[in-house]
């Protein structure tokens, strides 16, 4: 099982949504959250007055997947989430040891 | 039914206060200078509308623009100018201002409590003493909470208390007297119809003064510092805006046609000042923006102040777009000067006062005033010596006023009050959350 987390650009969940939703994805969580990256934020004027502002406002999703469907995942969350400017953000993958539905006690891929 | 009631009762009350003028005004009538309840009424009303562009006007132009964690201790600096001039005008402010003359420098204390000052109209008007009185006394406190934005977001609360009384009384009352009250500027001739001098050049140039003393915000150029709600402020430009209808064509102390004529130059200049900032910053920034628009009205009501009642509509409209322009460039100064002041009182009210001042001097064209492009050059000679009096006057002032606060109170708050925000370590309470 992995854990994917994708950094997006907020107008793109929607879309990254539906995409994954077409695939079968069950469920999903969503936090809005504030970094940078290469794109280093961007600038704001206030009366004449230039302002760097760092931390860009962005959506950071996650989900979990069975081995098996990992690639389909990432491909339609990079499809979905493109525009081709900057700042259109990473997915990060990492292993994940155990999931456990709290209602039932399953764990492992069932519980996904 | 409530509110019907409601109605009513308000309706009684208020034929109640016609009735009492009514029979004030019949009961005091001197000669010569009857109470006209069309005029009374005017100013009454432009007095209330003074008092809106203070609280909440000024209080939420101001509070918009700084960091969230002093918005308490700003909207505070206009709410407490008010209060604390109100009381001084009341003891001596105005005897200062509007007493009988002493060497066309300032009033003598005839008026000291109001003596004297009641509901017959003094002579040669037509509005009850204690009318003009209150008109005034707004203007007053307007000018001290204006000085407020320059010292945002780092001055202690007792020095500024300390700090608006002084001023009040040694700046104001005697600049308010040069040119309304009888003193040497009227009998130059200088031609100031709402206050571009005594207000806006008086406030700017302390706010400069305030600044250069105080020093810059912790974190200033570094930090992020941008206004923490524009909302706010664009709530309080439109208030500003909304009230500078009484502040100028209430300056007529008369429901009359100069009233009529300064009331219609001021909405236009306002909208020509916004139209003028925005142009300047859409083709120099690339992004028209909405402090942008909010900035520019208010330049634009800065700049036709002490023009108000003198021009006509077209030369209204260059005076907005002038200070429209000249505006922007101040607060652009002050980004490449780096001098501290905070929400640009000076870039806004010192250059728009000085523009509107000197303007007067070149569109005069009715209401008593002839200006340069009218024939008379001698106006812009006369207006250009009020502007700097009122420049050296204001500068110095200030300057000594503040040494003297900072030997009793002290100035700044400390750097550890300043980081944790003065709305905790003033006022003991939080805006948000």
């Amino acid at each position: 099982m992995k854990l994917i987390q994708a950094i997006i650009k907020p107008f793109k969940l929607d879309e990254v949504k539906e995409a994954l939703i077409e695939l079968g994805i069950q469920g999903m969580t969503v936090t809005e959250v504030k970094g940078f990256g290469r794109q280093k934020g961007h600038k704001e004027t206030y009366r004449g007055t230039e302002y760097q502002i760092e931390f860009v406002p962005k959506i950071k999703l996650e989900i979990a997947v069975a081995d098996s469907r990992v690639n389909e995942a990432l491909e339609a969350i990079t499809r979905a989430a493109k525009t081709g400017s900057i700042g259109d953000g990473k997915i990060f993958v990492s292993e994940l040891q155990s999931v456990i539905r709290i209602r039932t006690g399953e764990t492992g891929e069932g519980a996904i | 039914m409530f509110t019907y009631k409601f109605r009513k009762i308000g309706l009684s009350f208020f034929g109640f206060f016609i009735l009492s003028v009514q029979s004030i005004s019949s009961a005091f009538a001197q000669e010569g200078s009857l109470v006209n309840a069309g005029d009374t009424g005017w100013v009454l009303t432009s007095s209330a509308l003074v008092l809106a562009m203070i609280v909440p006007g000024l209080a939420l132009f101001y509070g918009g623009m700084v960091r969230s964690k002093n918005v308490l201790s700003t909207m505070m600096h206009s709410f407490i100018a008010i209060c604390l001039v109100s009381v001084v005008w009341v003891f001596w402010g105005y005897s200062l201002a509007f007493g009988p003359d002493v060497g066309g420098m300032i009033g003598n204390l005839d008026f000291v409590g109001l003596t004297g000052v009641g509901p017959e109209p003094s002579e040669g008007s037509t509005i009850p003493h204690l009318a003009f009185m209150v008109f005034q006394l707004m203007f007053a406190g307007i000018t001290v909470a204006l000085i407020s934005g320059a010292i945002a977001e780092r001055m202690k609360f007792s020095a500024f208390v300390l700090f608006a009384v002084l001023w009040v009384t040694c700046i104001y009352a005697p600049l308010a007297h040069w040119v309304w009250g009888g003193g040497w500027l009227a009998g130059l001739g200088d031609l100031d119809f709402a206050g571009g001098t005594v207000v806006h050049i008086s406030s700017g140039v302390a706010a400069l003064v305030c600044a250069l003393v105080l020093g810059k915000r912790n974190g200033y150029g570094t930090d992020n510092m941008s206004p923490h709600s524009l909302p706010f402020t664009v709530i309080g430009a439109g208030l500003l805006w909304v009230g500078w209808f009484g502040f100028n064509a209430g300056s007529a102390l008369a429901a009359d046609g100069i009233a009529a004529s300064a009331f219609v130059a001021t909405q236009i200049a306002a909208a020509a000042g916004a139209l003028a900032w925005l142009s300047v910053e859409w083709g120099y920034r690339g992004n028209p923006t909405m402090l942008g628009a909010a900035s520019g009205a208010v330049a634009g009501l800065v700049a036709i102040t002490p023009a108000a009642g003198f021009v006509g509509p077209v030369s209204a409209i260059l005076i907005g777009v002038g200070g429209g322009v000249v505006c922007y460039l101040g607060v652009f100064l002050k980004n490449k000067m780096g001098y501290d002041d905070a929400l640009d009182v000076l870039g806004i009210h010192g250059i728009g006062g000085t523009w509107g001042g000197l303007a007067t001097g070149l569109f005069a064209s009715v209401g008593g005033g002839t200006g340069l492009f009218f024939g008379n050059p001698g106006q812009v000679v006369i207006q250009a010596i009020g502007v700097g009096a009122t420049w050296v006057f204001a500068g110095v002032g200030t300057f000594v006023i503040l040494k003297v606060v900072e030997g009793v109170v002290g100035l700044r708050v400390s750097k550890e009050e300043e980081v944790i925000g003065l709305d905790l370590t003033q006022h003991s309470e939080r805006a948000y959350g």
